[in-house]
């Protein structure tokens, strides 16, 4: 067992883990944080997906250990139902989702595109970069169309922040 | 009219818990003093089980329990069972081998169970599970389909001489002979329907729990039917009773006909919690859920038709091989059979078919329904069929359909099915003109000017939804009824409860079953709750597989509603001192006809439970009623699907320029939720045509058990979709509804096929239509042939 401290939405923690605890099984396991999902052993499926100081990971091919230190945002971390995120918002208003399961790992990828590569945002580069994350159940025809709109209303929530 | 009610694309209520993480998947429930599950498995395709030593693995740290078949045995725990009887042409049962849950003397497919490993963790489990050391005896395998059958191979089942499991048939021999004898010209095409994997992205989970206070199990699992499990689980494989047995299907991360079955793993965690006195749980990784979740498909078919000289279709024969694996699965003799054959007509006027289907099996995982189970096979045969007989005779694809179609309703088919309503033209010329078929020739010639090769390519399904009524398929040899139940709940303050046997694993029952009671009794939606998936709620279902939910589920709801209807009138009657006879109820407000009085249907539900106003010697108070809906046909969607695409000569590589699709859902609940199902049935059979395959090698290893072997559609792959419908309701439910979940499965692989066969000027190509397999086929003939 070694010790490790994180910061996971928001919130100090601090546990003891094995070694080869992974990121996504401290999350699920220890802090008891389901929303963000395994769904694959060779990190393509993308429903573990979670970012870390800011950045999106596959938290199933993290080390707990190595993220001593880090910040680390969960769907969980990223809005409330009564104050929802932008891109969430986007999802439920475009049908962007059936069973849920790969949602959540979408939702974090798709605002850490937005988070690189801006707002403006056309099909291609919406499909091209969302190839790590796979969903069975919508064909992706309306992910694509909530991540580009859930763009827009990232960028409108950033102005109405600013003014 | 409800803004939230029938036909309105209302938001989904459930999405607010799975977009902000608070879903609650199986594997995301933790019960007290839980341990965990690893399943030890075959390597090996096909071997004795010599002996099996735990020894070394008892002694790990952490471990609680290993379990062996000998130790299901011990407690006379059944294997588990199919539950279609086929039977042969001669009329002699379906020859099926045991299939225990725990493999005793004999592996059979690379996957299967062999022991199972509790420990307090799972990395301990896993640990331990790596020291039990089997001892096998390998024996050569039997692992392609084509060969399985053949003598001097090797032998799955005692019980099964020649792999063969049944030799099947429907429709009229002699009538289909006398029709070719007399045809001008046949076209004669082989064909594989590739195996498939369903992949939902949850994975199956499983968590076993003994209570021993009441003596009572619990089960949670991933599952798309939990009452059915809990029956198999008890009256089968003999777990508990089933007032001792309660099964819980929580949120459920997609299904696609895989999570429909009763799995080893199921029984082998219930049963096991009694034995170690702890919750057990058990959560597949994903090369688990490649080895032993059912997969799909696998056909392969010879398939002919005969034509007049008009070019009118006058038979079918159709010959088939499918693969149903190691073991039969729960449904997987009814896959090839009675959910193939009978949609063998599509939408054409066919006077005679004869259908032959050789069940077979393989040292592979089982096979089962997957999304459309049966129904896409049929309609590759037949829209593979009709698209090289119209390209052979010379005439326009789309003219010889419409040619063909059927055009009166109701239309007996010579394979069992009774068309009840349909406008196979209207969808075909909506179809042809929402993609510019007109300017097809033109986009050709100037894709050809590029380099590249275009094609366009059509798919006219039909679709058997619903299958019912349930003497019916009972005679067909199916062991269950396939009605519905619900029950209505209506709470002393209007509120409502709508308890459903169907389960909800992303077609968005909460929203849609809600809008239907929500409308009917003139409430806000938000006063609508929408329970299933849980055997001590809901008393029994069938659930949700064969896009039967909105035909039969939400009839139930209809049928029980209609009886809330007519007590709350009885109810409002005696409350406002008129006549039953003289109220009416519309948009929530029961009105006495010739007066001024009026009551809400909130106010009526208080007066319900309060009854002060009514003889309760005459009405019982309360306000809870239930149905049973069992249908009197199945529900027949249709469509027509046109894939328009490009295909690079250089690379092979495929891209869909165009996918249009107009379906006959008839009524529609939700359109946003309907055209979502589409779009995603759409990927799936985009995904079999160009990309998925599953391959076993020779020695019966799956060498596609990862998403880095087994291409799933990725969004690159995949190009937005042109989504519309016609409207012909079903006549045979009250709702008019037909189901939507599978068609653009069943429609999109001949689509694409027949575009890309469009596209290359032959039909030498098989799916999945990779660029490499494209490559090789876009060159020119001579070059190929000279390999």
């Amino acid at each position: 067992m070694a010790t490790i401290a994180m910061t996971v939405n928001g919130k100090a923690v601090r546990a003891d883990v094995e070694p080869r605890t992974l990121l996504a099984q401290f999350i699920r396991d220890q802090l008891r944080l389901t929303g963000t999902h395994v769904g694959c052993d060779t990190s393509q499926c993308g429903a573990c997906v979670v970012h870390l100081d800011g950045k999106a990971v596959k938290s199933c091919t993290v080390l707990a250990l190595s993220c001593e230190g880090k910040r680390v945002t969960t769907i969980e971390g990223l809005g409330e139902p009564e104050r929802l995120h932008p891109m969430q918002e986007a999802f439920r208003e475009h049908h962007a989702l059936q069973c849920g399961y790969c949602t959540p790992g979408m939702i974090m990828s798709a605002v850490d595109l937005v988070q690189r590569k801006g707002s403006r945002l056309d099909e291609k580069t919406i499909r091209e970069e969302l190839d790590g994350n796979l969903c069975r159940c919508t064909g992706y025809h309306n992910i694509v169309r909530a991540v580009a709109a859930g763009a827009q209303a990232m960028a409108a929530q950033a102005m109405r922040q600013a003014s | 009219m409800s803004e939230n009610g029938i036909g309105q694309s209302v938001r989904r209520r459930e999405d607010i818990r799975f977009i902000t993480g608070a879903g609650q998947y199986t594997a995301d429930i933790s019960r007290p003093g839980q341990v965990y599950a690893v399943f030890v498995r075959s390597p090996h395709a096909h071997a004795k089980i010599k002996r099996i030593d735990i020894a070394a693995a008892e002694k790990a740290p952490g471990v609680v329990g290993i379990f062996t078949g000998k130790d299901l045995a011990a407690d006379k725990i059944g294997g588990l069972i199919c539950g279609w009887m086929i039977h042969s042409k001669d009329g002699s049962p379906m020859k099926a081998g045991a299939h225990p849950a725990l493999a005793t003397d004999k592996v059979r497919y690379a996957g299967d169970h062999v022991a199972v490993v509790i420990a307090e963790s799972l990395d301990q489990a896993r640990d331990a599970a790596e020291l039990v050391s089997v001892d096998y005896q390998i024996l050569p395998p039997a692992v392609r389909l084509a060969d399985a059958q053949k003598p001097g191979q090797p032998q799955l089942h005692d019980e099964a001489p020649n792999n063969t499991v049944y030799e099947w048939h429907l429709g009229d021999k002699a009538a289909v002979e006398a029709a070719f004898a007399k045809a001008t010209h046949r076209t004669k095409l082989e064909l594989t329907n590739n195996r498939l994997v369903p992949n939902a992205i949850e994975p199956r989970a499983a968590i076993g729990e003994y209570d021993r206070g009441s003596g009572g199990y619990t089960l949670y699992t991933t599952s798309q039917n939990p009452h059915v499990a809990r029956l198999v689980l008890s009256a089968f494989i003999g777990i508990a009773p089933e007032n001792r047995l309660r099964v819980i299907a929580p949120d459920v991360g997609g299904g696609f006909g895989s999570k429909i079955f009763i799995y080893a793993e199921e029984v082998v965690c219930t049963w096991a919690a009694k034995k170690v006195g702890r919750p057990v749980k058990w959560v597949a990784d994903r090369s688990e859920s490649f080895l032993a979740d059912a997969h799909g498909r696998d056909h392969i078919t010879t398939a002919e038709a005969a034509m007049d000289a008009s070019g009118k279709i006058l038979a079918l024969r159709v010959k088939t091989k499918a693969n149903l694996g190691a073991y039969l699965s729960t449904f997987s003799s009814s896959v090839p059979t009675y959910l193939y054959a009978p949609l063998l007509s599509g939408q054409y006027d066919i006077p005679a078919i004869y259908c032959e289907v050789d069940g077979v099996y393989t040292n592979t995982a089982p096979v089962d329904a997957y999304r459309g189970a049966g129904r896409p096979e049929a309609t590759f045969v037949v829209e593979r069929l009709v698209e090289v007989a119209a390209r052979e005779l010379g005439k326009d694809p789309a003219e010889f359909r419409m040619h063909n179609f059927i055009r009166k309703f109701p239309h007996q088919t010579p394979v069992l099915s009774n068309y009840d309503a349909g406008n196979y033209a209207a969808c075909m010329k909506m179809a042809a003109e929402a993609a510019d078929y007109a300017g097809f020739s033109a986009r050709k010639a100037k894709s050809a000017k590029q380099g590249k090769l275009r094609g366009i390519g059509f798919s006219a399904y039909i679709e058997a939804c619903g299958i019912a009524p349930s003497k019916a398929v009972g005679s067909l040899g199916a062991g269950v009824g396939l009605w519905e139940s619900a029950e209505i709940r209506v709470n002393a303050t209007g509120t409502v409860e709508v308890l459903s046997g169907s389960h909800s694993h992303g077609q968005g029952h909460e929203t849609t079953f809600a809008q239907l009671v929500s409308q009917r009794l003139g409430i806000p939606i938000e006063q609508v709750s929408i329970i299933h998936g849980d055997t001590d709620k809901v008393q029994m279902g069938m659930g949700t597989y064969g896009s039967r939910s909105a035909a039969v589920g939400m009839s139930a709801i209809f049928k029980a509603l209609d009886k809330v209807i007519a007590k709350a009138t009885k109810i409002a009657a005696r409350c406002m001192e008129v006549p039953e006879t003289n109220v009416d109820f519309t948009d929530g407000v029961f009105s006495a006809r010739g007066s001024n009085k009026t009551m809400k249907f909130g106010e009526v539900a208080l007066q319900a439970y309060v009854a002060h106003k009514f003889d309760t010697a005459e009405i019982e108070p309360g306000l809870k009623e239930a149905a049973f809906y069992d249908p009197t046909n199945f529900t027949f969607p249709s469509g027509v699907h046109i894939a328009e695409v490009e295909i690079d000569p250089d690379t092979g590589r495929t891209t869909i320029e165009r996918w249009t699709a107009v379906d006959d859902f008839g009524n529609l609940i939700n359109p946003m939720i309907v055209e979502g199902q589409v779009h995603g049935g759409v990927a799936q059979g985009i995904g079999q045509a160009l990309l998925e395959q599953a391959v076993y090698d020779a020695s019966g290893q799956l060498v596609t058990a990862s998403y880095m072997d087994y291409c799933m559609p990725r969004a690159s792959d995949l190009s937005s979709f042109d989504v519309a419908m016609t409207n012909t309701p079903c006549p045979s439910n009250p709702l008019g509804v037909k189901g939507c979940g599978e068609a653009g499965a069943i429609a999109a692989p001949a689509a694409l096929i027949n575009a890309i066969t469009s596209a290359l000027g032959h039909e030498d190509i098989a799916m999945p239509a990779t660029p490499q397999a494209v490559w090789r086929a876009s060159r020119p003939r001579r070059e190929i042939a000279a390999e």
